[in-house]
């Protein structure tokens, strides 16, 4: 419950920061997308189903205020935090490394699906250009935006999960 | 693990040649296309070069500030009023201008009543940006509470910035026209000519403007500076709300349409307080 909770705040936070915040810092109107930091992270910490719903929920709040059909990037959210949960097994805290990787490649493929199914689809061939304007920037934008965010749900995560210890000891 | 060691050992043998020869053939790709370091100095421009424009911008805004300081107040209640005056007179133009078309062409046509800038407005605050880079779209703090409804027309100033697309109580998203979905109906208001109006994101970050196309100006009367509004068959917005102004136009290849850009006469980039029109466009399908 109390995990749920806090999960949700974290959602919470990470949207109100992409929407209303990050977009006054700006790069070139570029802006770093952090639902897939979420999403990504919480698929290779806690493994595949917890990815899946989390990345479902990230996905949802970006389809609500999109104003565009709902559903579609909740479930590329969705498929985002679940394929990250099958590294889960690689996972170990103190490495940086690999959930850097992780995200940074969640954070292209995210991107080159919307690409392919919102403007491949309708006739805008151009990849190269969207390429370079609007995933390689946001990639690199992400990335430096992870540095610190990731850290965070890290220690967050690490904490509830000493927690759930505890209460689970205290049961048995 | 010694296994694997020995593994890696030969690996990167294999790969240092592997790289060797990547890098001998692009050196001879570079001499013979003569693109020397071409695809690197790309990339690392077009990574680096937006967010330095942007730190630029960042910049250049704080020094403005600074250097302005001690006249800044007076300058910015000039500048809004100003403003406001602006947006006032390139309604009143717009309307006259259509007013005069109307006169001239179309008096039996229309009702003489009928006057466009009428419309119930509720003003609204942005309050947020659409996730994602690929579409643009915002939120205003007034919602379904406040008699906003989807598929009302969405204006900032004297210019459209989009249509309703999502409704909440106290909240709704506005899908802008410079999102590439987007669509339009317009007409030049100098030789009140149709087209249509197709947000791009291609456009508006190469040149912060949007596309038009199916311009049926058979004596090419349209000329680049003239005003496109929105047109009188368009299905979701209203008639006369300002565009933008032609900023490029070229004949396409059926030689029966022109098509090109318009700049639009919103600065998407700084929109805070937008006018949400609460009549909703009649049409013969209701």
């Amino acid at each position: 419950m109390k995990r749920k909770v806090i999960v949700a705040i974290i959602i919470l936070v990470c949207h109100l920061l992409q929407n209303a915040v990050f977009p006054s810092f700006a790069f070139a109107s570029i802006t770093p997308n952090l639902m897939i930091v979420v999403a990504s992270a919480f698929g290779f910490m806690r493994g595949q189903k917890e990815g899946l719903w989390i990345g479902f929920f990230c996905g949802l709040c970006v389809d609500l205020f999109s104003g565009g059909i709902l559903g579609f990037y909740a479930l590329l959210y969705m498929y985002i935090g679940f394929f990250n949960g099958y590294f889960h097994k690689l996972f170990y805290p103190e490495d940086i490394k690999l959930p850097m990787l992780l995200i940074a490649g969640s954070d292209l493929l995210y991107n080159l699906a919307v690409y392919f199914f919102m403007f491949f689809f309708r006739g805008k061939f151009h990849m190269l250009f969207y390429l370079k304007n609007i995933i390689l920037p946001e990639l690199v934008y992400t990335m430096l935006v992870t540095i610190v965010l990731y850290v965070v749900i890290l220690k967050i995560n690490q904490r509830l999960e000493l927690v759930e210890k505890r209460s689970a000891k205290k049961f048995v | 693990m010694k296994k694997r060691k020995t593994k890696s050992a030969i690996s990167s043998k294999y790969l240092l040649l592997i790289m060797t020869g990547v890098c001998v053939i692009a050196m001879l790709i570079g001499f013979t296309f003569n693109i020397s370091g071409g695809p690197l100095h790309a990339v690392a421009g077009y990574v680096f070069i937006p967010m330095q424009k942007g730190i630029n911008r960042i910049g250049g805004f704080i020094s403005d500030k600074a250097d302005s300081l001690e006249n800044l107040s007076i300058v910015m209640a000039e500048n809004e009023a100003l403003k406001k005056q602006v947006d006032e007179l390139t309604t009143e133009l717009n309307t006259i201008k259509l007013e005069r078309y109307e006169l001239e062409n179309l008096r039996e046509l229309y009702d003489l009543d009928q006057k466009y800038p009428s419309y119930d407005k509720v003003a609204a605050n942005v309050i947020g940006k659409g996730s994602g880079n690929w579409f643009h779209s915002f939120t205003i703090d007034k919602g379904s509470k406040d008699g906003v409804e989807t598929g009302m027309n969405v204006m900032a100033g004297s210019g459209l910035v989009g249509i309703i697309s999502e409704v909440g109580p106290h909240y709704a998203v506005v899908k802008s026209i410079i999102n590439d979905t987007s669509k339009v109906s317009g007409m030049v208001v100098t030789t009140s000519d149709n087209l249509i109006v197709y947000g791009s994101l291609q456009k508006m970050s190469e040149s912060m403007t949007i596309e038009f196309g199916s311009l049926n100006d058979r004596d090419n009367e349209v000329e680049v500076g003239d005003p496109v509004v929105t047109s009188y068959v368009s299905y979701d917005y209203q008639q006369g709300i300002l565009i933008g102004y032609i900023s490029e136009i070229s004949t396409d290849s059926n030689n029966l349409t022109r098509s090109g850009t318009i700049t639009p006469a919103v600065d998407f980039e700084h929109i805070e307080e937008v006018l949400v029109i609460l009549n909703k466009k009649q049409t013969t399908g209701d």
